[in-house]
Formats: C-alpha cells, sequence, structure tokens
C-alpha cells in the first residue's frame, strides 16, 4: 500500500471540523451563497471543499459511493483511514462523490420516506465552475432570489418536487462549496 | 506493504502488549532501546471511548460490557513505515511511543525492540498474572464429605 496517500487530515480535528461544519450548514442553509473550506489536502481527484465535507460529514454509520474517476484506490484509501466510512452502491449510500455526469441517473439514489424523509442521500458533485450566475434560485433562505451556476435545471426541479423527500446537494470546485437542499425551487 | 496471516497476528500480539502496558512503561522501555527517530503525524493522538463487547461467562452471546477510554494515534516514519496505536487511558505520550514501536518493528530494529520492550512487557504481564492467580489460588476453599450418612 502507498503509505503517502495517507497524508492530509485534519491537523487539529475539533476546531477544524467545527469550522468546516459551520461552513457546510451555512451554505446548505442559504441556498446560493459560496462558503471556503479548509484543513485538508487531499488525493487527487478529490478537491479541498469535497475531502472537507467529507471529513466533516462522514463516520462509520455513512455509506459513501464513489462515481466514476473519483474510485480510486488513494481515495477509497484516504476515506477509510480518515472516517472509517464504509463503501456502498448508489441505493444504499448516504454521500455520494463524484462529478455530474457520473452520479447520474439521480433516480438510482435512495430520497427518504415519507415518515422518514432524512434517510436520504447527500450528493457530493465536483464541477469545474462555481459561481452566483445562471439559474434562479427561490425557497426557505433566500430573501428573494438568489443565483448559481449549476449543471442543468429539470433533474433540480424534478428533486424538488418530491419534497419533503428528496435528494440535497453540495458543490464542490477547489475549496468552495456552494449548497442545494431539495427544498429550493431552480427556475 | 503485503502481509501475510502470520505477520498480522504478530503484530496483533506486539499492539495487544502496548494496548494494555502500564503508563509510561512503553516510553521508559523505547527510550532505553534506542534515540526516538523523527516522524510526521497521519493522525494526532485523541482520547474517545470504545465499547467493550464479551461473554461475561465466558459462554452465551456477547453483549455490551461497557466503555473504555481508548487513545489512538498514527504516524509515518521518515523511512516511510506507518505505525498505529490504540491503547487504554488517556495517555498521549504513551500512544505516540506505542505508534513508534509498531512502526520500528517494521523495520530494521525490530529484533532490538522484540528483546528489549516487547520481550520485557510480556515478562511484566505475565508476572502480574501470576501473582494474581497465586494470590486467588491461595483463598481457594476445598470441599469434601467426611461422612454421607447414607447408611
Amino acid at each position: 500500500m502507498n503509505t503517502q496517500v495517507l497524508d492530509g487530515g485534519f491537523a487539529d480535528p475539533a476546531p477544524q471540523a467545527a469550522r468546516a461544519f459551520r461552513a457546510v450548514m451555512e451554505a446548505m442553509a442559504r441556498p446560493g451563497t459560496i462558503h471556503c473550506l479548509s484543513g485538508a489536502t487531499p488525493p487527487a481527484p478529490l478537491s479541498v471543499a469535497a475531502a472537507v465535507a467529507i471529513l466533516t460529514l462522514c463516520d462509520t454509520d455513512t455509506p459513501v459511493y464513489l462515481a466514476g474517476d473519483m474510485d480510486t484506490p488513494d481515495v477509497r484509501a484516504w476515506i477509510a483511514f480518515h472516517t472509517g466510512a464504509p463503501f456502498s452502491g448508489p441505493a444504499t449510500c448516504a454521500f455520494a462523490l463524484g462529478r455530474w455526469d457520473d452520479l447520474a441517473p439521480l433516480s438510482a439514489y435512495p430520497i427518504g420516506s415519507a415518515d422518514y424523509p432524512d434517510r436520504s442521500a447527500t450528493l457530493i458533485v465536483a464541477v469545474d465552475a462555481l459561481e452566483n450566475s445562471s439559474q434562479n434560485l427561490q425557497g426557505p433562505g433566500i430573501q428573494n432570489t438568489a443565483r448559481l451556476s449549476l449543471p442543468e435545471i429539470p433533474a433540480f426541479q424534478a428533486n424538488h418536487a418530491h419534497f419533503p423527500c428528496g435528494l440535497d446537494f453540495l458543490f464542490t470546485c477547489d475549496d468552495r462549496i456552494a449548497g442545494l437542499p431539495r427544498s429550493t425551487e431552480v427556475s | 506493504m503485503n502481509e501475510t496471516t502470520a505477520d498480522i497476528s504478530a503484530r496483533k500480539a506486539w499492539m495487544g502488549l502496548m494496548a494494555k502496558a502500564p503508563a509510561a512503561r512503553v516510553g521508559a522501555l523505547l527510550d532505553g532501546a534506542c534515540a526516538r527517530p523523527d516522524f510526521k503525524w497521519l493522525r494526532p493522538p485523541e482520547v474517545g471511548s470504545v465499547m467493550v463487547r464479551g461473554r461475561a461467562g465466558g459462554t452465551g452471546a456477547p453483549f455490551n460490557l461497557g466503555e473504555m477510554t481508548v487513545t489512538r494515534c498514527a504516524l509515518r516514519l521518515a523511512s516511510g513505515e506507518v505505525g498505529h496505536a490504540y491503547i487504554q487511558g488517556r495517555s498521549k505520550a504513551d500512544a505516540e511511543a506505542a505508534a513508534l514501536i509498531d512502526a520500528l518493528m517494521q523495520t530494521g530494529q525490530a529484533a532490538t525492540l522484540q528483546t528489549a520492550v516487547l520481550d520485557v512487557l510480556a515478562a511484566d504481564r505475565a508476572a502480574l498474572t501470576k501473582v494474581r492467580a497465586e494470590k486467588a489460588a491461595a483463598t481457594k476453599v476445598d470441599f469434601f464429605t467426611m461422612v454421607r450418612g447414607e447408611d
């Protein structure tokens, strides 16, 4: 095993994880806002923001699905060492990690049930650009409208139609992260 | 690192010995055996608790006996070997020493450390077990029947 890949976790886990959690929570609570995450140096192709989100949110109870190019031995070893999270397919995962095209179709992920809408997956999507432009967002956490560059529109409208069930999304690009919960209307 | 079953059971044995060693003993033995090498933290020492499961009577289904405090850490030597430690108690210095020995046991210093540290720890442990067994044996009561009164 290449032991170099185990480098790059939090140096001071408690405060760094607390700060990262706050940033991820703000990103989810105010869709369309972009936040910076730092503190981890993951193996490629994992971005800093995606890696910090994984370190903060995942543990042994949250199966992780690695889609497409993300599924490398280095990424698996790094996530297993730092979080202990098991790996699974899309149907049983709590978090999925990958590029938008690799994560499709969205029907493969659990969206929760009427009794337990929280038993749904959160998709951590790696995007090439993350800007406050293009698509309009409306809904809880947004005063009037917000804008965010999304890979497409119909998938998020279909996901919003399932509310209170549905998937939540975190978009990551380098060290920046933005959230799109199921409650947000995209147009 | 492609470990065989024998390697893994040997590593289990020395990690188990250090996990159960008394406070500060592992560090003192390590300093007595060799100079501490340079290393880099992969996971700085952190204190937590683990659930201990066991068969209380020695038989039956395992159940949760209770939680115990555990300190763990992981480090990598400058030469590339990775050492892990999970030890009982909350001593971060002990965890560091145990992880260093775990890493050094994968290098050319394994034989030195085996005699200077691990064999000493094993002897300590055996002596402790013997003292406790003798103390228990001294209070043993043998019941025997003089007359059964069956006539």
